[in-house]
C-alpha cells in the first residue's frame, strides 16, 4: 500500500489550501518520473549542466593516516559546489513539465538558493528566494550570486529570522500563489510528497557510489558517513544501500557548541540525537522544541546544518536502527576542515566537515570497518569567512 | 455555550455571526481579557482565542508578530487555560492553535483542559482532515467541536470528506493566501457558499482578510452564516492607542453587517 508516512513520521500537516497542491504535485511527479522525455532531459542537465557523475575519490593520505580505506564521494564538484543542484534541477524540471511559471525556495546559507537560481535561470523560471534577514547579512556573497543569476531575494524579518522562518514564508507564498508557483523545497523535509521527491532526486549519489565502489573495490563499503541537516545528502547516498544490511549508515548531525538547550534555543542542531517527536513544516518528525511545544532556534557553525528539524524518513530510519544518528561539535568539524585541506588538497564545506570529523574520530576504534565512503556534500569556498573569523588567517601552527 | 446553540439563537434573531479572533497574551493576559470583554460588548457572537505557536504557517505578518510578542511575554498552554477560565463572557469560546502545541501537550490532556476552561471548539489550521482522526475522536467523545477549514480550491471529493466530518461550523477561507491579506470578495465565493450549503446544514463562516462593513455585508448576502475577523483586531491591539474604544467601534461596525434586514 502506498503511504504518506514512514512509520509515524512524515504526513501532511499543512493548511487545507495546500492539500490540493500536494495531491497535484504527487500525481504529476508519479507521472513524469516515468516519462522518457522527462528522464532524458533530467539526464542531460545532470550530465552536461551539473557535471555528473562525480568521482568517488580514494583519499590516499587520509587512508594512510587512519589505517582504513577512505573514499570521498565528490559532490563538491557538482556545479554550484554542492549536492543541492541534483534536487533543484530535478524539481525545476518537474515544475516546467507541470506548466508552472514561477518557483520559490527557502535558503539558509544560500546554497540551496544558489542552486535553485541556477536551475531557475537555465530553465527560464521566474525565481524568488526567501532568506532570513540574519542570514542575508551573514551570507552576502551568496545573496549577490543569487541576484546575479536573476533571482529575487526576499529577506524574512519574522520569528528567528533564519532558515525555519524562510521555510514558513515560502510556504505562505505558495499558499497565496498556488496556481502559478512551485515550491522548490531544499531538503528531504516538509509535507509528503516532498521528502520522497527530494530523496529520489538525491539518490543519484548513492546509485553512482554503488557502481563505483564495486568497480574499485569489488565490494560494498563497511560504512557510509554523511552529514545531516535536513538530511538530503545523507538519504541520497544511503537510500540505494538501505537494504544492504552489512553496510552501516551514519548520519552526523551538528553538535554545535554543546548539547545544552535553553527555553528558547539549542546550542546545537542535533534533532535526531536529542530532539523529540513533533510537527514542523508540514511533517511529523524529530524536532528541537521546548516544554510548551515552541520550536527552538538551533545552532551550528555550518549554516547548512543549522535547522531545528530533520527529514521524516531519516528520523524513521534512525528510530528503527537502520541509520545511526551521531554528532560532532563545531570545533571537531573545524579541525576536520583544516585537516582535509592539508592532507588531501580539498577544501570541504563545513557541513561535510562534520562527516569527515566523525570518520577521523572513530576510524581507529573499528566502528566503521575497513572501507568507508564519506559523502563530501560540498566545497568550502563559501565558508572561508566563517573559518577565518574563528581561526585567523595564519595557519603556520595548524 | 455550544456553538450550534449560538447559531440557532442568531438564526431566530435574524442575524449571522460575528466571530472575532485575537491572540492570547498579546501583549499580556490582562489586555487580552479586557479585549475579549470589549469585543463581546461590541457584538462579537463567538470569540476565537489564539494560543500562539512559534511557526504559524497559515498566518500573515500581523498575527505572526502578535504570536511572537505573546510568546516572548511568556504565554503558554497553562497560562492560556488559566486566562480562558478567568473570562466571564457568555459567548462560545474557540481555541485556535497549531498542531505541535496540542501534540506536545498530549491530545487527551489538551481536550481535557479545554473542557475545564469551557472552550466550545478547536481550530487547528495545519491539521487537514486526513491527519485529524485522533483529535477528532477525542473531541467527539467530549462534545467539543473540531472546526475544519475549506478553501476555494478544495475539490469536490475533499469537500465531501470535510463536510461529512464537520461540526460547529465550517471555516471557509475567502481566497488563497494567509490571514490578514487584502481580500477581494467576489461572486466566486457566492457560488461556493451555495454549493456547500446544498450538501450540509452546518453553518458556514467566511474568514481571512475580513476588515470592513461592506465585505461583511457582501458575504452575508451570499448566504454565509457568519464572518471571521482577526487581523483587524490584532492590529488595533498592537497599535495600543485607544484600544478599547477602537475595538468596540470596529466590532460594532462589523456586527452591523451581520444583521439581516
Ligand atoms: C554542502 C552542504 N552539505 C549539507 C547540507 C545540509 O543539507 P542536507 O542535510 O539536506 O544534505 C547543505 C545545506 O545547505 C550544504 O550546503
Amino acid at each position: 500500500m502506498h503511504t504518506k508516512k514512514y512509520g509515524i513520521y512524515g504526513g501532511q500537516f499543512v493548511p487545507e489550501l495546500l492539500m490540493p497542491a500536494l495531491e497535484d504535485l504527487e500525481s504529476e511527479y508519479n507521472k513524469f518520473s516515468k516519462n522518457p522525455d522527462f528522464l532524458k532531459d533530467l539526464t542531460y542537465y545532470l550530465t552536461d549542466f551539473a557535471g555528473r557523475k562525480t568521482p568517488l575519490y580514494y583519499a590516499r593520505n587520509l587512508s594512510k593516516k587512519y589505517g582504513i580505506k577512505i573514499y570521498l564521494k565528490r559532490e563538491d564538484l557538482v556545479h554550484g559546489g554542492a549536492h543541492k543542484l541534483n534536487n533543484t534541477i530535478g524539481q525545476a524540471l518537474l515544475a516546467k513539465y507541470m506548466g508552472k511559471k514561477r518557483i520559490v525556495a527557502e535558503t539558509g546559507a544560500g546554497q540551496h538558493g544558489t542552486a535553485t537560481s541556477m536551475a531557475g535561470a537555465t530553465l527560464e523560471l521566474d525565481t524568488l528566494i526567501y532568506m532570513g534577514s540574519k542570514d542575508v547579512k551573514r551570507q552576502m556573497t551568496n545573496v549577490q550570486r543569487m541576484k546575479m543569476l536573476g533571482s529575487g531575494v526576499k529577506a524574512v524579518e519574522t520569528g528567528s529570522k533564519t532558515l525555519k522562518d524562510a521555510i514558513n514564508e515560502a510556504l505562505r507564498d505558495w499558499v497565496t500563489n498556488i496556481e502559478t508557483t512551485h515550491y522548490l523545497i531544499g531538503s528531504v523535509v516538509g509535507p509528503h510528497p516532498y521528502p520522497m521527491i527530494v530523496r529520489d532526486f538525491q539518490s543519484v549519489i548513492g546509485n553512482e557510489v554503488k557502481k563505483q565502489i564495486l568497480e574499485k573495490e569489488g565490494r560494498f563499503p563497511d560504512s557510509i558517513v554523511a552529514c545531516a541537516g535536513g538530511g538530503s545528502n545523507a538519504i541520497g547516498i544511503f537510500y540505494p544501500f538501505i537494504n544492504e544490511n552489512n553496510v552501516k549508515l551514519f548520519a552526523v548531525e551538528a553538535g554545535g557548541n554543546s548539547m545544552q538547550v535553553t527555553d528558547k534555543a539549542a546550542m546545537h542542531s542535533a534533532s535526531m540525537c536529542s530532539g523529540e517527536i513533533g510537527i514542523l513544516h508540514g511533517a511529523c518528525t524529530k524536532v528541537l522544541q521546548n516544554r510548551e511545544g515552541q520550536i527552538l532556534e538551533s545552532h551550528s557553525i555550518s549554516a547548512g546544518l543549522d535547522y531545528s528539524g530533520v527529514g521524516p524518513e531519516l528520523a524513521y530510519f534512525a528510530e528503527n536502527g537502520r541509520v545511526s544518528p551521531c554528532n560532532v561539535t563545531d570545533n571537531e568539524a573545524l579541525n576536520a576542515f583544516h585537516e582535509l585541506c592539508f592532507t588531501e588538497g580539498i577544501i570541504p564545506a563545513l557541513e561535510s566537515s562534520h562527516a569527515l570529523a566523525y570518520v577521523m574520530k572513530n576510524a581507529k576504534s573499528g566502528l566503521l570497518g575497513d572501507l568507508v565512503v564519506v559523502n563530501l556534500s560540498g566545497r568550502g569556498d563559501k565558508d572561508l569567512n566563517t573559518v577565518i573569523n574563528i581561526t585567523g588567517d595564519s595557519y603556520e601552527n595548524c | 455555550m455550544k456553538i450550534a446553540e449560538k447559531f440557532e439563537e442568531l438564526r431566530e434573531n435574524k442575524e449571522s455571526a460575528l466571530i472575532a479572533y485575537i491572540c492570547a497574551g498579546d501583549p499580556d493576559s490582562h489586555v487580552t481579557k479586557s479585549a475579549v470583554e470589549t469585543l463581546v460588548e461590541g457584538g462579537a457572537d463567538i470569540v476565537e482565542l489564539g494560543l500562539p505557536f512559534s511557526d504559524p504557517i497559515a498566518d500573515g505578518p500581523t498575527i505572526q508578530e502578535a504570536s511572537d510578542r505573546a510568546i516572548r511575554k511568556g504565554m503558554n498552554p497553562d497560562k492560556y487555560f488559566e486566562l480562558v477560565k478567568s473570562l466571564s463572557v457568555k459567548v462560545p469560546l474557540i481555541c485556535m492553535t497549531y498542531y505541535n502545541i496540542i501534540h506536545k501537550y498530549g491530545i487527551r490532556s489538551f481536550v481535557d483542559s479545554c473542557i475545564e476552561a469551557r472552550i466550545s471548539g478547536i481550530i487547528v489550521p495545519d491539521l487537514p482532515i486526513e491527519e485529524s482522526t485522533e483529535l477528532k475522536q477525542c473531541c467527539e467523545n467530549n462534545n467539543i467541536d473540531l472546526i475544519h477549514l475549506i478553501s476555494p480550491i478544495t475539490n469536490d471529493e475533499r469537500l465531501k470528506k470535510i463536510l461529512n466530518n464537520s461540526s460547529g461550523f465550517l471555516y471557509l477561507i475567502s481566497q488563497t493566501g494567509v490571514t490578514g491579506s487584502d481580500s477581494n470578495i467576489d461572486s466566486g465565493l457566492e457560488s461556493l457558499i451555495k454549493k456547500i450549503k446544498k450538501y450540509t446544514d452546518t453553518p458556514v463562516a467566511v474568514g481571512f482578510g475580513i476588515s470592513n462593513l461592506s465585505q461583511v455585508r457582501n458575504i452575508i448576502s451570499y448566504g454565509a452564516d457568519g464572518v471571521i475577523a482577526g487581523s483587524v483586531f490584532v492590529k488595533t491591539i498592537a497599535s495600543g492607542k485607544n484600544m478599547e474604544h477602537e475595538l468596540l467601534q470596529i466590532a460594532k461596525e462589523l456586527k452591523m453587517g451581520t444583521r439581516h434586514d
